[in-house]
């Protein structure tokens, strides 16, 4: 698709290149941590919610008593990924939660790990 | 807690918990036309019901530094089907539905930088809309598998005619498949993940 083949449909947007929100407001989700919050990443808690804590930070803490994927927190907190990648940020920086290993998103497809796809092909056929 | 917290728990059912000792994740995306089957492929296989993730995308343009700008450009929200597999006791897999409405999915970096590999849902009475969903993938290097969704009244095209009308490479394989079963769908994901180990295998013996 060339950047002319967009005329159809879905008038709602002008010229130019959209990008997600988060990029546009900077600020936290610049400073680095949260580059490593894929929507896959598995979050777990650290620590119980403490007294004075923003809701959104004690509902996270609740929901990850077990490992949850950043997606599913978005999903339940019904809040948009980069919200919640924000939200993460803050209690990752205060080690109140553990963010489990993912696939870092510079070895993607150049170079899969040939023991995962191991697990995933015998995961499958068990199915 | 009334019966209204009961019904709306913030948070997982007990049944949608994943093991503790999950560590590793991976993802796939299902990419394809408009009304192809990619939430169906995504509801039949997931263990979960599947869930929706959304972004806020936001038109980048002059100006983008200047905060008191920010709310009047336009804002759109792209919003993706996901379901879950727990493959055992350290590793999940997670299947995410593009929309096939919106043109802008691929800019929310999140989806396809760092996803293991695609399924790429074809209606074979309307190939030419795969098109734009497999060139995004290209260029950001997801490999994937085709997979072609047998509408009813839908032409059958053997695997190799497909290909050739897909202008596809010979090492992309193409398959054909029900994606309201479960197997059918499974088994496209099967596919695409020995795609992915020969691959990988076949780059390292030639290293
Ligand atoms: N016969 C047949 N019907 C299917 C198949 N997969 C999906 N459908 C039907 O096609 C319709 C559209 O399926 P969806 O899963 O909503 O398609 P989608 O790609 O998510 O659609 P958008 O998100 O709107 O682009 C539904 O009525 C499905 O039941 C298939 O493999 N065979
Ligand atoms: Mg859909």
């Amino acid at each position: 698709m060339s950047g002319d083949g967009r005329a159809a449909g879905e008038g709602d947007w002008e010229e130019g290149t959209p990008v997600p929100l988060y990029i546009v407001t900077g600020g936290r989700t610049e400073a680095g941590e949260e580059r490593v919050l894929d929507l896959v990443t598995l979050i777990v808690a650290r620590s119980e919610p403490q007294p004075g804590m923003r809701p959104e930070h004690v509902s996270i803490l609740r929901m990850c008593t077990g490992p949850l994927s950043v997606a599913e927190l978005s999903a339940y907190l019904d809040l948009p990924f980069s919200a919640v990648q924000v939200l993460l940020a803050d209690l990752v920086g205060d080690c109140l939660v553990e963010a489990r290993q993912t696939r870092a998103a510079h070895t993607a497809a150049a170079d899969p790990d040939v023991e995962i796809l191991k697990a995933l092909i015998d995961g499958l056929q068990r199915l | 807690m009334d019966c209204n917290d009961c019904r709306t728990p913030p948070g997982p059912r007990r049944e949608d918990l994943l093991p503790a000792s999950a560590e590793r994740s991976v993802k796939v995306v299902v990419v394809g036309g408009f009304g192809v089957g990619k939430t169906t492929m995504v509801g039949s296989v997931s263990e979960i019901r599947p869930l929706t993730t959304e972004e806020t995308m936001t038109q980048a343009g002059v100006g983008v530094d200047d905060l008191s700008g920010v709310e009047r450009k336009t804002e759109t929200t792209v919003a993706m089907d996901f379901g879950r597999i727990t493959l055992d006791e350290r590793l999940v897999l997670y299947l995410f539905g593009t929309p096939g409405q919106q043109r802008f999915w691929f800019l929310w970096n999140g989806v396809i930088a760092g996803a293991l590999g695609a399924v790429v849902l074809v209606d074979t009475r309307r190939l030419e809309e795969s098109f734009p969903a497999m060139d995004r993938l290209e260029q950001g290097g997801v490999p994937f598998v085709v997979a072609a969704d047998n509408f009813p009244g839908a032409p059958v095209h053997p695997a190799r005619e497909l290909r050739s009308a897909l202008d596809l490479p010979g090492h992309v394989p193409v398959v054909d498949c029900d994606a309201r079963r479960s197997d059918s769908s499974r088994d496209v994901l099967l596919t695409l993940m020995h795609h992915l180990h020969d691959s990988a295998t076949a780059t390292r013996e030639v290293l």
